[in-house]
Protein backbone atom coordinates (compact mmCIF):
# COMPACT_ATOMS: atom_id res chain seq x y z
CA UNK A 1 0.00 0.00 0.00
CA UNK A 2 1.56 3.74 -0.92
CA UNK A 3 0.28 6.10 1.06
CA UNK A 4 0.91 9.89 0.11
CA UNK A 5 0.57 13.24 2.64
CA UNK A 6 0.37 16.15 0.65
CA UNK A 7 1.68 19.36 2.22
CA UNK A 8 4.58 22.06 2.31
CA UNK A 9 5.05 21.56 6.18
CA UNK A 10 3.07 23.22 8.25
CA UNK A 11 1.91 21.83 12.05
CA UNK A 12 -1.29 20.69 10.31
CA UNK A 13 0.54 18.73 7.69
CA UNK A 14 3.01 17.17 9.92
CA UNK A 15 0.25 16.10 12.47
CA UNK A 16 -1.83 14.76 9.29
CA UNK A 17 1.21 12.32 8.69
CA UNK A 18 1.95 11.52 12.49
CA UNK A 19 -1.47 10.50 12.79
CA UNK A 20 -1.11 8.68 9.11
CA UNK A 21 2.26 6.76 10.44
CA UNK A 22 0.55 5.92 13.59
CA UNK A 23 -2.56 4.24 12.02
CA UNK A 24 0.02 2.16 9.78
CA UNK A 25 1.99 1.28 12.60
CA UNK A 26 -0.91 0.09 14.96
CA UNK A 27 -2.58 -1.78 12.11
CA UNK A 28 0.79 -2.86 11.05
CA UNK A 29 -0.43 -2.67 7.38
CA UNK A 30 2.24 -3.24 4.82
CA UNK A 31 2.68 0.61 4.00
CA UNK A 32 4.89 3.14 2.81
CA UNK A 33 4.05 6.73 3.80
CA UNK A 34 5.59 9.18 1.47
CA UNK A 35 5.24 13.32 2.61
CA UNK A 36 4.86 15.23 -0.33
CA UNK A 37 6.12 19.00 -0.27
CA UNK A 38 6.43 20.02 -4.05
CA UNK A 39 3.88 21.84 -4.85
CA UNK A 40 3.61 21.19 -8.49
CA UNK A 41 3.31 17.70 -7.51
CA UNK A 42 0.38 18.58 -4.96
CA UNK A 43 -1.04 20.67 -7.24
CA UNK A 44 -1.16 17.48 -9.94
CA UNK A 45 -4.13 16.12 -7.32
CA UNK A 46 -6.40 18.63 -8.18
CA UNK A 47 -6.93 19.17 -4.48
CA UNK A 48 -8.39 22.58 -3.13
CA UNK A 49 -6.02 23.17 -0.17
CA UNK A 50 -3.76 20.86 2.25
CA UNK A 51 -3.00 18.52 4.13
CA UNK A 52 -4.48 15.94 1.76
CA UNK A 53 -4.03 12.27 1.84
CA UNK A 54 -4.09 9.99 -0.90
CA UNK A 55 -3.88 5.85 -0.77
CA UNK A 56 -3.08 3.72 -3.60
CA UNK A 57 -3.58 6.50 -5.50
CA UNK A 58 -7.00 7.67 -4.64
CA UNK A 59 -7.83 11.20 -2.41
CA UNK A 60 -9.15 10.58 0.84
CA UNK A 61 -9.22 13.52 2.58
CA UNK A 62 -8.31 17.17 1.66
CA UNK A 63 -8.09 20.08 4.00
CA UNK A 64 -8.22 18.27 7.35
CA UNK A 65 -6.57 16.57 9.53
CA UNK A 66 -8.14 13.21 9.65
CA UNK A 67 -7.89 11.25 13.03
CA UNK A 68 -5.75 7.98 13.73
CA UNK A 69 -9.29 6.02 13.41
CA UNK A 70 -10.74 7.41 10.33
CA UNK A 71 -7.39 6.40 8.47
CA UNK A 72 -7.53 2.94 10.32
CA UNK A 73 -10.60 3.04 8.42
CA UNK A 74 -9.12 3.46 5.21
CA UNK A 75 -6.71 1.03 5.43
CA UNK A 76 -8.20 -1.61 6.82
CA UNK A 77 -7.05 -4.94 4.87
CA UNK B 1 -4.45 25.50 -6.83
CA UNK B 2 -2.53 24.68 -3.71
CA UNK B 3 -0.96 28.36 -3.52
CA UNK B 4 -0.54 28.02 0.24
CA UNK B 5 0.09 25.98 3.32
CA UNK B 6 -2.92 24.29 4.45
CA UNK B 7 -6.76 24.96 3.70
CA UNK B 8 -7.77 28.80 5.77
CA UNK B 9 -10.17 27.39 8.27
CA UNK B 10 -13.64 29.11 7.08
CA UNK B 11 -12.39 29.38 2.98
CA UNK B 12 -15.29 29.31 0.70
CA UNK B 13 -15.41 27.17 -2.54
CA UNK B 14 -17.19 29.02 -5.24
CA UNK B 15 -18.13 26.55 -8.10
CA UNK B 16 -19.77 28.44 -11.18
CA UNK B 17 -21.16 27.29 -14.49
CA UNK B 18 -18.92 29.16 -16.71
CA UNK B 19 -21.36 28.45 -19.05
CA UNK B 20 -21.43 30.00 -22.77
CA UNK B 21 -23.87 32.66 -22.77
CA UNK B 22 -23.66 35.76 -20.86
CA UNK B 23 -24.95 34.20 -17.18
CA UNK B 24 -22.40 31.32 -17.89
CA UNK B 25 -19.59 34.16 -18.08
CA UNK B 26 -20.91 36.57 -15.21
CA UNK B 27 -20.80 33.84 -12.89
CA UNK B 28 -17.15 33.13 -14.13
CA UNK B 29 -16.48 36.84 -13.76
CA UNK B 30 -18.35 37.39 -10.61
CA UNK B 31 -16.24 33.88 -9.09
CA UNK B 32 -13.00 35.10 -10.37
CA UNK B 33 -13.66 38.95 -8.68
CA UNK B 34 -14.99 37.56 -5.16
CA UNK B 35 -11.21 35.09 -5.14
CA UNK B 36 -9.61 38.69 -6.20
CA UNK B 37 -11.39 40.16 -3.05
CA UNK B 38 -10.55 37.38 -0.56
CA UNK B 39 -14.36 35.98 -0.22
CA UNK B 40 -13.49 32.79 -1.01
CA UNK B 41 -11.83 30.90 -3.81
CA UNK B 42 -12.53 29.62 -6.92
CA UNK B 43 -12.36 26.02 -7.72
CA UNK B 44 -12.52 23.82 -10.75
CA UNK B 45 -16.21 22.75 -11.43
CA UNK B 46 -15.05 21.02 -14.50
CA UNK B 47 -12.71 18.79 -12.60
CA UNK B 48 -15.60 17.36 -10.44
CA UNK B 49 -17.88 17.09 -13.32
CA UNK B 50 -15.04 14.81 -14.60
CA UNK B 51 -14.94 12.58 -11.13
CA UNK B 52 -11.51 13.27 -10.75
CA UNK B 53 -11.00 12.06 -7.16
CA UNK B 54 -9.12 15.52 -6.10
CA UNK B 55 -11.60 17.24 -6.92
CA UNK B 56 -14.42 15.72 -6.12
CA UNK B 57 -13.29 15.03 -2.59
CA UNK B 58 -11.82 18.73 -1.97
CA UNK B 59 -15.25 19.75 -2.69
CA UNK B 60 -16.89 17.18 -0.29
CA UNK B 61 -14.20 18.08 2.48
CA UNK B 62 -14.46 21.93 2.38
CA UNK B 63 -16.38 23.60 5.30
CA UNK B 64 -18.59 25.49 2.80
CA UNK B 65 -19.23 25.57 -0.94
CA UNK B 66 -21.53 28.12 -2.77
CA UNK B 67 -22.38 27.10 -6.25
CA UNK B 68 -24.16 29.54 -9.09
CA UNK B 69 -25.67 28.83 -12.45
CA UNK B 70 -26.05 31.33 -14.94
CA UNK B 71 -29.42 29.84 -16.17
CA UNK B 72 -32.33 27.77 -15.00
CA UNK B 73 -30.84 24.74 -16.96
CA UNK B 74 -28.74 24.20 -13.75
CA UNK B 75 -25.42 22.04 -15.25
CA UNK B 76 -23.36 23.33 -11.81
CA UNK B 77 -26.62 21.65 -9.23
CA UNK B 78 -26.31 18.75 -11.52
CA UNK B 79 -22.73 18.12 -11.41
CA UNK B 80 -22.79 18.41 -7.67
CA UNK B 81 -26.07 16.36 -7.50
CA UNK B 82 -23.82 13.24 -9.61
CA UNK B 83 -20.89 13.23 -7.05
CA UNK B 84 -23.54 13.53 -4.00
CA UNK B 85 -21.96 17.15 -3.03
CA UNK B 86 -24.46 19.05 -1.13
CA UNK B 87 -25.51 22.06 -2.31
CA UNK B 88 -26.83 24.21 0.60
CA UNK B 89 -25.56 27.92 -1.10
CA UNK B 90 -26.62 28.12 -4.45
CA UNK B 91 -27.90 30.39 -6.92
CA UNK B 92 -29.06 31.45 -10.43
CA UNK B 93 -28.24 34.73 -11.69
CA UNK B 94 -31.44 34.55 -14.26
CA UNK B 95 -33.26 34.56 -10.89
CA UNK B 96 -31.75 37.84 -10.31
CA UNK B 97 -33.50 39.26 -13.46
CA UNK B 98 -30.76 39.14 -15.91
CA UNK B 99 -31.74 38.08 -18.78
CA UNK B 100 -29.59 35.24 -20.83
CA UNK B 101 -28.51 36.08 -23.91
CA UNK B 102 -25.09 35.30 -26.36
CA UNK B 103 -23.77 38.98 -25.42
CA UNK B 104 -20.60 38.52 -23.92
CA UNK B 105 -19.88 41.97 -23.19
CA UNK B 106 -20.33 41.52 -19.75
CA UNK B 107 -22.20 44.61 -17.65
CA UNK B 108 -20.03 46.12 -14.84
CA UNK B 109 -23.48 46.55 -12.76
CA UNK B 110 -24.44 43.05 -13.62
CA UNK B 111 -21.18 41.70 -12.00
CA UNK B 112 -21.26 43.87 -9.27
CA UNK B 113 -24.89 42.75 -8.62
CA UNK B 114 -23.99 39.34 -8.53
CA UNK B 115 -20.93 39.19 -6.73
CA UNK B 116 -23.65 41.01 -3.91
CA UNK B 117 -26.02 38.22 -4.34
CA UNK B 118 -23.26 35.47 -4.06
CA UNK B 119 -22.47 37.00 -0.75
CA UNK B 120 -26.04 37.29 0.60
CA UNK B 121 -26.61 33.81 -0.09
CA UNK B 122 -23.34 32.73 1.64
CA UNK B 123 -24.81 34.84 5.01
Amino acid sequence: MEIKVLGPGCPKCKQTEQNVKDAVAETGVDATVEKVTDIMEIAGYGVFGTPSVIIDGEVKSVGKIPGKEEIKTWIAK
Amino acid sequence: MVDECCTPEGNIMILVCSGGSNVGQLSNQAAIELTQEGFGKMFCLAGIGGHLGGFVQSAKDVPAVVAIDGCEVGCAKAILEHTEIPTKNYMVLTDLGIEKNKDFNLKAEDIKKVKAAVRSVCE
